[in-house]
């Protein structure tokens, strides 16, 4: 089982949702969380742990100005402006390469290898009982978030119980992440920006076709456009978690809900349930 | 020599485009003969890497020097990589008059 939790907007609570969803199973069998935001993963703060670090690296062409006779075909080749050939030598833009390889093939005197380039770091770690935690981070100034989630998201594939903590937003690092997933949660909050995002957002998983499911959080209790919204697209509101200083306050200390108010266990083993339900899974 | 100036159509006529790598025409004017060469820019819409492109395509034309507006880093590499100067001018001024003004030397060389 492979839940994904996005929200279009940044900052509604998906790693608030993830973390505690993660800490409220755990106590029943394994859980493997998966910190897919990689520009800005969070979830190491709830849950500290000496992890184990590995470098996550993508190749790029590395050409033999022995063998190159600067024919040109390699510039030609490439989509992306990468490789700019000149009578006496050939130019290469790191930033702008996406490891196609495509060079490498139409290189007709076999003068360009590749060589991997560093873009990241993959880190695990097993910070509580029945919790194991797999985080990609982007190395800053790197644009390639996609090739980091397709490695973390490899390192957990084989696990029975996967969450994967997405980024906000809907382009290609939320595309990635949810790709294979077999239900999502979509957190939103009570603002206008929160719903305008929630559409986006459920564009994308129907696109994706993900079955998807919705996390009102910091509700005010004056939800009745989302509702409205759910009602018409036809999404289950799985949960509302209200507003409240008290909430607030247990994550600025880097606390879970769920340890810090152990009665919300229920309400999160229950969003487990739904999500089961969204999947298609009996339990 | 040949100098390539960025141009919003396919004649001298036309204003000189500010963008390089997604210029409109490419206009390649020979100070010697006085003659020009108008190429489409097969790059104005493309995705991503368009200046490297570009710049690869003033190459490949042998032009040794260019009339533009702003210029990318990338771009600006492979140029100064190739010693193609680059000068910038007023943009929409027409192209035949920036060539003038790039033969009586009064253009500003790109920073």
């Amino acid at each position: 089982m492979k839940i994904a939790v996005a929200s279009g907007k940044g900052g509604t609570g998906k790693s608030m949702v993830a973390a505690n969803l993660a800490f409220a199973l755990a106590a029943s069998g394994d859980v493997t969380l998966v910190d897919c935001d990689v520009e800005e993963p969070n979830l190491h703060l709830f849950f500290p742990a000496t992890a184990t670090t590995r470098e996550v690296t993508v190749p790029v062409p590395s050409i033999d100005e022995s063998l190159c006779d600067r024919c040109g075909e390699c510039g030609k080749f490439c989509q992306y402006g990468a490789l700019t050939v000149l009578p006496d030598r050939v130019l290469f833009f790191p930033e702008l390469c996406h490891s196609c390889g495509g060079c490498t093939l139409v290189c007709p005197k076999r003068a360009i290898h590749e060589e991997p380039k560093r873009i990241g770091t993959l880190s695990a770690s097993a910070p509580l009982r029945g919790i194991k935690l797999i985080t990609g981070t982007l190395d800053a100034g790197v644009p390639l978030a996609v090739p980091i989630i397709r490695e973390v998201k490899k390192e957990a594939w084989q696990d029975p119980l996967i969450i994967i903590d997405t980024a906000p937003g809907t382009s290609c690092p939320v595309v990635e992440a949810l790709e294979g997933c077999d239900a999502c949660i979509l957190v939103t909050e009570s603002t206008p920006f929160g719903l305008h995002d929630l559409k986006l957002a459920v564009d994308v998983t129907a696109r994706l076709g993900i079955p998807a499911g919705v996390v009102i959080n910091r509700s005010d209790g004056k939800d009745d456009e989302t509702l409205q919204f759910c009602a018409e697209r036809d999404l289950d509101v799985m949960m509302t978690i209200p507003f409240s200083r008290e909430i607030a306050a247990i994550q600025n200390r880097g606390n879970l809900l769920c340890r810090a108010r152990p009665e919300w266990q229920k309400d999160f083993c229950a969003l487990y349930v739904k999500c089961q339900a969204l999947a298609g899974v009996e339990r | 020599m040949k100098v390539c100036i960025t141009s919003q159509g396919a004649t001298p006529d036309a204003g000189v485009e500010e963008r390089f790598g997604r210029a409109p025409y490419f206009i390649i004017m020979d100070t010697e003969t006085g003659s020009f060469v108008a190429i489409s820019n097969p790059y104005a819409a493309g995705a991503g890497g368009v200046g490297p492109k570009a710049a690869q395509l003033v190459i490949d034309n042998k032009a040794g020097a260019l009339v533009s507006g702003m210029l990318g880093g990338n771009a600006k590499a492979v140029l100064d990589a190739a010693g193609v100067t680059q000068y910038t001018c007023r943009p929409g001024m027409p192209v035949r008059e920036a060539f003038e003004a790039f033969k009586n030397n009064t253009l500003q060389r790109s920073a």
